[in-house]
């Protein structure tokens, strides 16, 4: 399993050299791991169809009780599936549509990590690999869509995407982590086992809340709906394959993950629904009033995460069946048509509707998938999307409330999906030859066909032979949504009903505003002035101020000025340090001048002086030479007190010291007192501020003991264990020598530290 | 540059022909030995560092890069070489890393010896001093004004 998922990391690392070796058939040779992952997942449907659920473990970080486990029930290996078997079509397709990218090789790298990434996500058993997992498909997906870097815009919507959900992310991450506490576990089987202990819980609202937000920022629910259609930004495969049939699902998988622990309340129910329906309407509304080919079908994918939100929302096990019904019909026709709208712009140049007619000669197979699959969409007898459109209206009409908006929003949108279906479907093939930007002279080859031919048929297959997938995949994915098994199976004919009639009525008027499409936009062109409001006006708003802020703390804090620099150290220090000992109730210090020797009190006094001297004197290398003094007077007194080895790294390291400073100083311009009175008081005040709380810190610390002082035990295990006499080299280099590693990383980071800042400089200035 | 780092005095000149291999002799001494007495990698590196930093001054910075031969740089990743590779012998023995190994005999004239890892690690952080004191001193003194 571990393998599995991690394989497509692997293949990711060697895909360029692969695609080197490989040229034009690249796409295939990569696509046999999607291929093979799908039949290994496949293998799994047996066991997982009769109900069962796999745990695999491995441990991963065991101090921290994280462990790499995986969850194999009928929601993730449905997903499983999906990934695994749409990525099969999406890499053989891109290796002749990208054909000739310079950068095709970068491309399968991301999409196979991708894809890899998306797999951990869905089939993780963990919280936090799930999180790493969700993060991963962001990131990439920011690769992906910003693909064709050199492109503004491209870059532009690439941070959009990556900041709203990773934004979300971050709340995610909080409702996760919240999650684990209550429930005492991190692992999702045994937190969906838990019943009732998240919703009786006092943080039951801000856990929904946080999940929520991370769900609706991935899943481009309203108000965040505005990155998805940008994100078509990236090349059509990957458009595709994460922005239609598996990223942005993600927020929808761990909504019906989560639905057995966190579902079934009146919160629930209205934040899912409410959101869910808004977003499902305002989709569908936007993708009949857009005209780009990506972009309808962009719009048409947000009304379909909206539909699968309000349905989990609605949570009745009809309401469950349908969701999983919708969500593998959706992934099959949108898949299809989406690498339908790449075939149109790779063959006739087409990016926009208005630019499509009458291709239906030029390539005749596309087109007769391309009506295949928006039969699908469009919910028409005998396709699978039929199916699923029955039984969502049957959810929405028997919801445990809220019945009356859902269901009219839903039959709303039912009538506008009909309209985009058919402009989908019949626009660019029949009707009058309209003139392409490229005329097309054949069919689009083997390899873009194969992924639309295969999804749109088994949105046909799975239509007319419904049994195939209710009775294994279907249920078993509705059961562990809706936490027991469910009683509902699919049928194609449920007889003269309530959704029967309103499905009728929702074609023929969907139809009806198809062939007066222009009409339409025209009359509800006063929506455009409404964008002014939109959320995407709010987030360039808060984009640019995080932008002032940031420019602004960095004008404040990252000055340029050491003097404020050290101040600003200097304060907070002393600030928190104060802080820490008040709420602690103060400091405990002992202090006794009995045993103190006369040649110690002479020391102390040099150094007293010379430390009056360096602040008072006007010279710098008065200074420096009494600061070099005090060095000195403290190596006397680790003489005094017996400790060589340290007295003469101090008298050394006081050379040295001085020596740099006498570098540096000879290249100063001549000392001048130009600071005014006031600041010269005002330093004054921090340096003594500073000076006094790490003197009484001294002396705190060594008059408060917690445990035994571990120098005994070095004393007596120095020869033993350390072969040596002299304790503190044993301890350098034995007892402590990872630190003492640690310590020469520091000075040789330092020292190239020095070495660029001056070198650099004197670059910059010979420019 | 317009004025000279070097110190235009005989004696310092002529001592510090003198000093300077006295001085090296006497870090690697304190090198060696510091294990049991007074000493180690850390001041050896800091004696080395100040006999060529003497040399510096005493000559000019091309006499004391000569001295040096190695460019301080190399020595700094050397070092840390060392100190790394100080801990890895204990794995082979299924120890924690970093777990000291030592081997004892017995030679003619120089009597006992021991050798072990941590000697090994003192090198390395003697190598690292040398190369840090000596990059930022250099670095600094060639700086332009």
């Amino acid at each position: 399993m571990l393998l599995a998922i991690l394989s497509g990391f692997l293949l990711a690392t060697v895909a360029p050299a692969v695609h080197r070796q490989t040229g034009m058939n690249s796409g295939w040779v990569l696509a046999i791991l999607p291929a093979a992952l799908f039949l290994y997942f496949l293998s799994f449907l047996p066991a997982v169809g009769s109900g069962e659920s796999i745990v695999i473990s491995y441990p991963w970080v065991p101090g921290l009780d994280i462990q790499l486990s995986f969850l194999v029930d009928g929601l993730s290996l449905l997903f499983a599936l999906l990934i695994s078997g749409i990525g099969f079509f999406i890499v053989a397709y891109a290796g002749r549509y990208l054909e000739g990218h310079k950068d095709l090789g970068r491309f399968y790298v991301l999409i196979l990590s991708f894809m890899a990434s998306m797999l951990g996500l869905v089939l993780s058993d963990n919280l936090i690999s799930l999180f790493v997992f969700w993060e991963l498909t962001s990131i990439t997906s920011y690769l992906l869509i910003g693909f064709n870097h050199e492109d503004a815009t491209a870059r532009r919507s690439a941070l959009q995407g990556l900041f709203v959900t990773v934004g979300g992310g971050l709340a995610l991450l909080t409702g996760l982590v919240m999650m684990a506490v209550v429930t005492g576990s991190y692992e999702l089987s045994e937190i969906l086992s838990s019943g009732d202990a998240l919703r009786d819980h006092g943080w039951y609202v801000a856990i929904v809340l946080l999940v929520l937000l991370g769900c609706f920022t991935k899943s481009a629910q309203v108000p965040f709906h505005f990155w998805l259609p940008r994100a078509m930004a990236a090349p059509t495969p990957v458009s595709a394959y994460l922005h239609s049939a598996t990223m942005v699902k993600a927020g929808v998988y761990l909504m019906a993950r989560l639905n057995p622990s966190l579902g079934a309340t009146d919160l629930w129910l209205i934040l899912l629904g409410v959101f869910g329906a808004l977003t499902m309407f305002t989709g569908v509304f936007m993708s009949i009033r857009s005209t780009g080919v990506k972009q309808v079908l962009a719009y048409s994918t947000v009304m379909a995460l909206g539909t699968l939100t309000m349905l989990i929302g609605v949570g009745t096990d009809t309401a469950i069946m349908a969701a999983m019904a919708f969500l593998l019909a959706h992934s099959l026709y949108k898949g299809a048509l989406f690498l339908i709208a790449g075939i149109l712009d790779h063959e006739a140049g087409c990016k926009d509707f208005l630019q499509t007619g009458g291709l239906r000669h030029a390539l005749p197979i596309t087109a007769t998938f391309a009506a295949i699959a928006a039969l699908s969409l469009g919910g028409v007898i005998p396709m699978f999307g039929f199916v699923a459109k029955e039984l969502l209206f049957e959810a929405v009409l028997e919801a445990p409330s809220l019945s009356g908006l859902l269901s009219l929003l839903t039959v709303a949108s039912a009538i506008l999906v009909v309209a985009v279906a058919a402009v989908v479907g019949i626009k660019p093939y029949w009707g009058p030859r309209v003139e392409t930007p490229k005329t097309p002279h054949h069919e689009a080859p083997p390899a873009m066909l194969a992924g639309p031919a295969v999804l749109a048929s088994l949105g046909l297959l799975f239509g007319v032979g419904v049994a195939m997938v209710d009775r294994g995949l279907l249920s078993a994915a509705a059961g562990a949504v809706y936490g027991s098994p469910v009683e509902t199976y699919l049928s194609l004919w449920h007889g003269f009903n309530l959704p029967l009639m309103l499905s009728l009525l929702s074609l023929v008027l969907g139809l009806t505003i198809y062939f007066n499409w222009d009409r339409f936009r025209t009359a509800t062109g006063f929506m455009d002035d409404l964008k002014r409001f939109g959320p995407e006006r709010a987030y360039d708003k808060s984009m640019d101020g995080l932008v002032s802020i940031s420019e602004w703390q960095t004008r404040v804090l990252q000055n340029g000025y050491l003097r404020y620099y050290l101040l600003t150290i200097l304060l907070s220090t002393v600030a928190l340090v104060t802080f820490s000992i008040a709420r602690a109730g103060g400091l405990e210090i002992q202090m006794s001048l009995a045993g103190v020797r006369i040649q110690e009190l002479a020391i102390v006094a040099v150094l007293l002086l010379a430390a009056l001297v360096s602040v008072t004197t006007s010279s710098r290398l008065g200074a420096v030479a009494s600061l070099g003094a005090v060095g000195f007077s403290v190596a006397l007194i680790y003489v005094l007190f017996s400790a060589a080895d340290v007295g003469i790294t101090q008298v050394l390291v006081e050379t040295l010291t001085v020596i740099m400073l006498v570098l540096v100083l000879f290249r100063l311009p001549g000392f001048l007192g130009l600071t005014p009175q006031a600041l010269r008081i005002r330093d004054a005040v921090v340096a003594l501020a500073f000076g006094v709380m790490v003197a009484l810190l001294s002396l705190a610390a060594s008059s408060t003991r917690f445990a035994d002082s571990i120098s005994e035990y070095f004393i007596r295990e120095s020869e033993p264990s350390g072969f040596g006499r002299n304790i503190v080299n044993v301890i350098l280099v034995d007892f402590r020598a990872l630190d003492t590693l640690g310590e020469i990383v520091v000075l040789a980071l330092a020292a190239v530290g020095v070495y660029a800042m001056i070198k650099l400089r004197a670059e910059d200035n010979r420019k | 540059m317009t004025r000279e780092l070097n110190i235009q005095s005989l004696i310092l000149r002529s001592a510090s022909q003198l000093l300077l291999p006295l001085l090296l002799m006497f870090s690697i001494f304190l090198l060696l030995r510091g294990h049991d007495e007074p000493g180690g990698g850390f001041i050896a590196g800091l004696v080395a560092a100040s006999a060529i930093a003497l040399h510096m001054f005493a000559q000019d910075i091309h006499q004391a890069k000569r001295v040096l031969y190695a460019d301080p740089r190399d020595l700094v990743g050397w070092g840390l070489v060392f100190g790394v590779i100080s801990g890895v012998p204990a794995i082979f023995k299924g120890q924690a890393f970093f777990t000291s190994q030592w081997l004892e005999f017995t030679m003619p004239i120089l009597g006992k010896i021991k050798v072990g890892t941590p000697l090994i690690f003192d090198i390395g952080v003697y190598l690292v001093v040398v190369g840090s004191v000596l990059l930022i001193l250099l670095t600094l003194a060639e700086a332009e004004d």
